[in-house]
């Protein structure tokens, strides 16, 4: 295929998934509100933040890194979704198989801390006490999460033999009973728990909360700099239910199919949420050193011997 | 004791302690931030100012709207996405978390609260605001990025209210910061308050909620105002 | 209770004994005489809890008088000294060393009335209004009213309704006043 042709159908996926993005987080905290009896915000919400966002008249700065701070985070997004297979269509050069290839897994795990770390330097410029609290915990809650998710990630390349996300959905085609969540147990249910912290949906939401008393990273940004970051949140956001999806619950064939399913994972960090109330972050952290880990260690010691 | 005499002793009394207190010219300024010499790495001695040297001590310009087609979509935009800094200055606070509540529900109208100034758009003064209240308010009205604007909630802030004899509290809001919607009443109901935003997002639909570059070109006579009634000024002239 | 006050007369000599209930005594005691009483009260007689402290401003007097309030937990009682220290000299010893809240009393007392406590500790810092420049705004000779219109821009237009009347003229200004009614605004 030329890659001009690919590149396009690359960038009108990027859309797809960014809109697809916003719209879910706006049906996820219509469902919150909806707990709690209330009707929420409308489902144009998002949209309005984003333009609002880009009308913001004041610019003001604190630095290089400042600027580059929210494009590391949508470098983070976009790098997931380059590199990701989206939908699997029986062929590695297929249309939405994207820029995927061998051994993206890895880089794959670098991109979801890339965002992380990006947001970190740029609110570290940004210079605001609560900026650095929120960094300080953001990043060992992170950590926490990581450990589980790359050993139950190693499990699952163990099981196939390959660094490729792709070839880890096509060994999962031919019915749910193929998915690596009855294949490897153990390893989807490190990975069920562990992506609770990686979505960071309410309870291991402290890092960004609005409504705690810092908003954490993101306290110093405003106008187009906050509207970049929310379009990479809604990109990230779907990109982690997708990699979930691709890695655990068989993958895509079609595009409904991969909406379905990110839904569906993202629902479950959200029904998770509405249920339980917030951790602190030595709680949170204590929790994914608890059963998260030995699941994922379980899932390793599997396929080692 | 005669009245009379009582009178008289007390106006004695006023002439003395009047001739007895000094009024101190006390600056309060915080001995972190005075001006103060510094050796620097290279053995030079250097003069700084932290107020000045460590925050922009730039005047806030006034920014025209784009106009046409793009400003009034823009417009829309800012009036149905209504950030609200949370940031109760007095008693009326109480009255802002009833809207969060299913029976008020302020997010059908896509009024959000923000915990942080940078974020947010809409203030919302709420009831009587002390001089010490004063100068916080104006540090983060400052903050807050332009289009930005002001609800003033109860009587406080329009006339000073029940308040209105008190030393320490102000008159009249709009002599400090500019106001957009004032909402009268002690204490208005959660219902004015989201009546109050539904005629701001009228006035902002209608292009006359400019009132931050009103507060750019009549600045110094803002500055004046504030600085009349707060002695320690210990902050830069314009909190960027 | 009474036999601690009268062992206190006996020694410090108190004035204007006032026995409020069994369990709250109020008395008046010499400025020089006052902190050594507390202290007593505080290690002999189990006065151990200090509630507050304040200050009445009797300018006709010419005098401030302090009121330092005790409690006893074992009794259950309160005891009250009352202290007058003179207008034009707002001078005081300072009990800091007693209880660690007393820090706090005495730098409201010097911003609100320019009461002096030589020695303790943060007392000239800012209490509640920053940056104070007028005479200190709890005095009676300190006319807050006039400050505030000097101060704040007043509105000129001011008026006052009364909120029941006003109602009833606005929601029913055809329906004549019932006698009970009137009655009422009686």
């Amino acid at each position: 295929m030329n890659i001009y042709v690919k590149l396009a159908y690359t960038f009108l996926g990027l859309m797809i998934v960014l809109n697809w993005g916003m719209l879910m987080g706006a049906t996820m905290r219509k469902i919150g509100a909806r707990v709690a009896g209330r009707h929420g915000i409308p489902f144009k919400q998002p949209w309005i933040d984003l333009f609002k966002n880009i009308g913001v008249r004041t610019t003001i700065t604190h630095g290089i890194m400042y600027y580059i701070g929210p494009v590391f985070r949508l470098t983070g997004g976009v790098g997931l979704f380059l590199f990701m297979p989206a939908v699997f269509s029986g062929s590695p050069y297929g249309i939405w198989t994207n820029f995927s290839f061998e051994g993206d897994l890895i880089l794959i795990l670098y991109f979801q801390v890339f965002g992380m770390l990006g947001m970190a330097l740029g609110a570290g410029e940004g210079g605001h006490p609560y900026a650095a609290m929120g960094i300080a915990r953001g990043l060992a809650q992170h950590a926490a999460v990581e450990l589980p998710l790359t050993l139950a990630f190693l499990s699952i390349a163990i099981q196939y033999d390959t660094f490729s996300v792709y070839k880890i959905v096509e060994a999962q085609q031919g019915g749910f009973q193929n998915w690596v969540l009855f294949t490897n147990p153990f390893a989807a249910a490190a990975v069920i728990l562990a992506m609770l912290g990686a979505l960071g949906h309410s309870p291991f939401n402290l890092v960004k909360a609005p409504n705690e008393i810092l908003i954490g990273p993101a306290t110093e940004y405003e106008g187009s700099y906050l509207g970049f970051m929310q379009s990479a949140g809604a990109i990230i956001h779907v990109m982690e239910a997708m990699l979930f999806m691709n890695l655990v619950f068989g993958g895509a064939t079609n595009w409904f199919e991969l909406i379905l399913k990110t839904f569906l994972i993202y629902f479950w960090s959200v029904f998770v949420g509405i249920v339980f109330p917030r951790f602190k972050i030595e709680q949170s952290v204590t929790w994914f050193f608890k059963v998260p880990l030995l699941l994922g260690v379980l899932a390793i010691l599997m396929y080692s011997f | 004791m005669s009245e009379l005499d009582l009178n008289d002793k007390v106006s004695e009394m006023l002439a003395k302690s009047e001739a007895n207190v000094i009024k101190s010219e006390k600056t309060f300024i915080h001995p972190e931030d005075e001006v103060r010499e510094v050796v620097a790495p290279d053995g030079s001695i250097i003069k700084i100012n932290p107020i000045y040297d460590y925050f922009s001590g730039e005047r806030p310009q006034e920014e025209k709207p784009r106009g046409g087609i793009v400003e009034k979509f823009l417009n829309w935009a800012r009036s149905e996405s209504i950030w609200v800094l949370g940031f109760g200055t007095g008693c009326g606070s109480i009255e802002i978390p009833p809207l969060v509540t299913p029976r008020f529900d302020m997010f059908r109208f896509g009024i959000q609260m923000r915990p942080t100034p940078r974020q947010s758009n809409a203030f919302i003064i709420s009831g009587y605001l002390s001089v010490k209240t004063l100068k916080r308010v104006i540090r983060t009205y400052e903050q807050m990025p332009a289009p930005k604007y002001v609800i003033a909630l109860g009587s406080c802030t329009i006339n000073g209210g029940m308040y209105y004899d008190s030393y320490s509290t102000i008159n009249r809001l709009d002599k400090y910061i500019p106001v957009d919607v004032y909402i009268a009443g002690c204490m208005p109901r959660p219902e004015a308050l989201i009546a109050g935003f539904v005629k701001l997002k009228e006035l902002i639909k209608e292009g006359k909620a400019e009132k931050a570059n009103e507060y750019a070109r009549n600045f110094d006579e803002y500055k004046a105002n504030q600085k009349k009634i707060i002695k320690d000024w210990s902050m830069p002239d314009y909190n960027w | 209770m009474k036999t601690i006050i009268e062992k206190l007369n006996s020694k410090y000599n108190l004035q204007e004994i006032v026995y409020q209930r069994d369990n709250l005594v109020f008395a008046a005691i010499n400025k020089e005489n006052a902190i050594d009483a507390v202290t007593y009260l505080r290690d002999y007689e189990g006065f151990s809890h200090f509630v507050l402290m304040s200050c009445v401003d009797w300018i006709e007097d010419g005098k401030f008088q302090l009121l330092y309030l005790l409690n006893n937990p074992t009794l259950k009682s309160d005891l009250g000294l009352k202290v007058y220290i003179d207008r034009n000299n707002p001078e005081m010893v300072s009990a800091h060393h007693l209880w660690k809240q007393i820090w706090t009393y005495q730098r409201e007392l010097k911003e609100a009335f320019g009461i002096n406590f030589p020695g303790s500790p943060r007392v000239d810092e800012n209490f509640v209004v920053e940056g104070w420049t007028d005479i200190p705004h709890m005095r009676r000779d300190f006319d807050t009213h006039e400050y505030a219109q000097k101060t704040y821009f007043p509105r000129g237009d001011r008026k006052t309704n009364d909120p029941a009347e006003y109602m009833r003229k606005k929601l029913y200004p055809n329906q004549p006043i019932t006698a009970k009614q009137r009655k009422d605004d009686k």
